[in-house]
């Protein structure tokens, strides 16, 4: 490989990250806009509309005022680390982005098979996001604790708990989807959902679906499970924070919801597979973003119904709920898989037999 | 040449954040350099083809253990100076240790295991060779006892350590969230005639 | 009991607060977007001051400086002189309307009707300078806004 290779090889690696990074902050922008619109129009009130057409510069009207905010570092904080927490719970959030399947493309026919749009079509691309996103934890635990101030150590303690406790369900919840599929790579999961709705795994594993969902909630700590920004905390573990670090965290959090959204739509959704195969001549990729919208928007439309969790009602919903039927559901499948006269039923989503 | 680059910027950072975790003075440093070391250790499984070991190699090792080393750490009150009275008590046998290792990294390095053509140089695997699936079938096939023997004591651990800090408390009090839950309006409210 | 249970474990009324909020998200907005549309203000509503004239052009004020002792944020100050033709006037009569709390007393202790709040809201500014009202400023105010006092306090004639 010479350096001309090597520089090309460099430049292409820049384009495709800087091809999904790019998309990812804009939309993570326009998502605070419309959240805080559709949460007007739940509540029969108009939402930001001020700003440019429709509201539509809120986003990078707020952004420029983060920008131009004072950052206070507090006197006694540590402050290496209460530097580095917003990144680091930022950066898990978007290279967790680097496996995800974006769809599949000939691009127009140039290329005899089709490529997977991924920056990196990794095998065990499954695990990768899993251990990718519970490094977020890091970020809020060393947040809460850098800060050197009560709230925010509360606030960190409790929302580290609260991401290892739903990140065993979730996990448990990608094995039912890993025994159907026979692979841990997402393009091969996707692949073997193809051929219409019923082929998706949301039919046979429909209760691991609302898990895997609810379970992203608690984890990105969306409303239902928000209490770890409660206001008897002061705002949680970000309290002592304020201008572009502050943004930092609200960018992460946004980043892991749209992430979250985009697995469930390629792990139990069908990818970008159109629910009926005739309607396969739309790009896959208008198909998966879709499915990935309208799963944001139910993220804002949680936000906008329920109200928070109790803190011990929450670990309950986690251990002694989730748990026992993510589990079970594995069980279940697997006894499908393997006795004789159940198998059958099975075999219908069943892509390695 | 790439890889080459790669391998020593992975095994320097390793090496650096070793030193990190031992010299640090506030033991969250060290906690962060450990991090690092395992990152830049999985980055060395992935350039070996072992990718499945790397991801491992995160997700429960920086994933999980790291975590409740961190809340240990983040509980217990380090007093540095108090750390540092024992230092010329200890400094005889914890140098005689180094020196030890010393002699014998060096005795390895030069008995020409590592020499130029001993060392397998490999090509690379192509997509295909999915290593989670041969880990997968030589677990559960030619390890199998292996594998169940260590499950079974984890569990065994796992449940010791429950019993272990299982306290009941007949005197707290407690609320019933079975019951909370699953109260309905016609159980709490009822309708009068006037 | 299996109705319970199919409620709980379809997450039922989860549900139903969902499909509220999703059939309020279509409903009509209520919110009045306040620069371009506003909302209806009543004759008694209270806002920035005023001190009208008669018709002939002679100012309405005769210094009784009721509405000064009145005042309970001591808001309004007035001095007072012997003019030429020998009746007496005010000399000065600034408000303070960063002190002035719209209580509507100076208007209802006015014999000759003189001072009178308007409907008029929309007077924020930049520096507390701007809020300072001499007797020229509150007169222009009266001139400008005469027709809808007029107005106003016909309408509220048979009340008061």
């Amino acid at each position: 490989m010479s350096i001309t290779d090597m520089a090309i090889q460099a430049g292409i690696w820049a384009l495709e990250i800087l091809a999904i990074a790019a998309p990812v902050a804009l939309s993570v922008a326009y998502i605070t806009y419309f959240e805080r619109r559709i949460i007007g129009w739940v509540q029969v009130r108009q939402g930001c509309n001020r700003v440019g057409p429709a509201g539509l510069l809120q986003p990078l009207a707020d952004g420029l005022k983060l920008f131009l905010k004072e950052t206070i570092i507090p006197a006694r904080a540590n402050k290496i680390l209460f530097v580095a927490a917003p990144l680091l719970s930022l950066v898990p959030a978007l290279i967790a982005f680097a496996v995800v399947p974006f769809g599949e493309t000939s691009l127009f026919g140039i290329w005899e098979k089709p490529h997977i749009m991924a920056i990196s079509n990794l095998n065990v691309g499954l695990l990768y996001v899993m251990a990718i996103s519970s490094l977020s934890i890091y970020g809020v635990l060393m947040a809460g604790w850098a800060s050197n101030s009560k709230y925010p150590i509360v606030g960190s303690i409790r929302s580290t708990c609260q991401m290892i406790s739903y990140e065993i369900s979730m996990g448990f919840g990608l094995v039912t989807v890993m025994m159907l599929a026979g692979s841990l790579n997402l393009a091969d999961i996707v692949h073997a959902q193809a051929g219409g709705i019923l082929h998706w795994y949301m039919i046979p594993l429909f209760p691991m679906l609302i898990v895997f969902f609810i379970s992203g909630c608690a984890e990105t700590g969306r409303t239902p499970f928000d209490l770890t920004e409660t206001e008897e905390l002061v705002s949680g573990y970000h309290t002592e924070y304020s201008g572009m670090w502050f943004a930092t965290f609200s960018l992460a959090e946004y980043g892991a919801m749209i992430l979250i959204s985009l697995l469930t739509s390629i792990l139990f959704l069908g990818g970008w597979y159109a629910p009926i195969p005739a309607l396969d001549v739309i790009p896959g990729t208008v198909w998966l973003l879709g499915k990935t919208a309208f799963l944001i928007f139910v993220f804002i439309w949680f936000r906008a119904t329920f109200p928070r969790y109790r803190y011990d009602q929450m670990m309950r919903l986690g251990w002694k709920i989730f748990l026992p039927w993510t589990l079970g559901w594995i069980f279940v499948i697997g006894l499908f898989i393997y006795t004789p006269g159940l198998d059958g039923i099975i075999n219908f989503w069943l892509a390695w037999r | 040449m790439l890889e080459t680059a790669f391998f020593n910027l992975f095994a320097g950072l390793c090496i650096l954040s070793g030193i990190g975790v031992v010299l640090s003075r506030n033991t969250m440093h060290s906690v962060m350099f450990l991090i690092l070391c395992f990152f830049n250790a999985s980055g060395l499984f992935f350039l070996l083809d072992a990718e499945f070991l790397g991801i491992i190699l995160i997700l429960i090792y920086v994933g999980a253990v790291m975590v409740l080393f961190m809340f240990v750490i983040m509980m217990l009150e380090v007093n540095v100076a108090k750390l540092r009275e024992g230092i010329t008590q200890y400094l005889p046998l914890g140098g005689m240790i180094a020196v030890i290792l010393l002699v014998e990294f060096v005795a390895a390095a030069s008995s020409g295991v590592f020499a130029d053509g001993a060392m397998a140089t490999a090509a690379h695997l192509g997509q295909e060779v999915n290593n989670t699936k041969q880990i997968g079938q030589v677990l559960y096939t030619k390890y199998l006892l292996g594998f169940e023997i260590a499950a079974i004591i984890l569990l065994v651990a796992l449940i010791g350590s429950i019993v272990l800090t299982l306290r009941g408390r007949k005197d707290a009090k407690y609320q019933n969230m079975t019951a909370q839950v699953k109260v309905r309006r016609e159980d709490r409210v009822r309708k009068v005639s006037m | 009991m299996l109705k319970r249970a199919f409620k709980t474990w379809f997450l039922w009324e989860l549900l139903i607060g969902l499909s509220v909020t999703g059939r309020y998200l279509f409903k009509k907005k209520i919110t009045v977007l306040y620069p371009e549309e506003k909302t209806p203000l009543s004759p008694r509503f209270r806002g920035l001051h005023a001190l009208r004239r008669y018709e002939s052009g002679e100012e309405r004020c005769i210094a009784c400086k009721l509405c000064e002792v009145v005042c309970p944020a001591t808001a309004i100050w007035i001095e007072s002189e012997e003019r030429d033709d020998g009746s007496r006037r005010t000399t000065r009569y600034d408000i303070d309307f960063s002190k002035c709390i719209y209580c509507g007393f100076c208007q209802e202790a006015c014999p000759v009707d003189a001072i009178v709040e308007t409907q008029e809201f929309e007077y924020a500014c930049e520096q507390r300078d701007g809020l300072y009202y001499t007797k020229d400023m509150l007169l222009a105010n009266g001139d400008r806004l005469e027709k809808q006092i007029a107005a106003n306090l016909a309408a509220d004639a048979r009340y008061s």
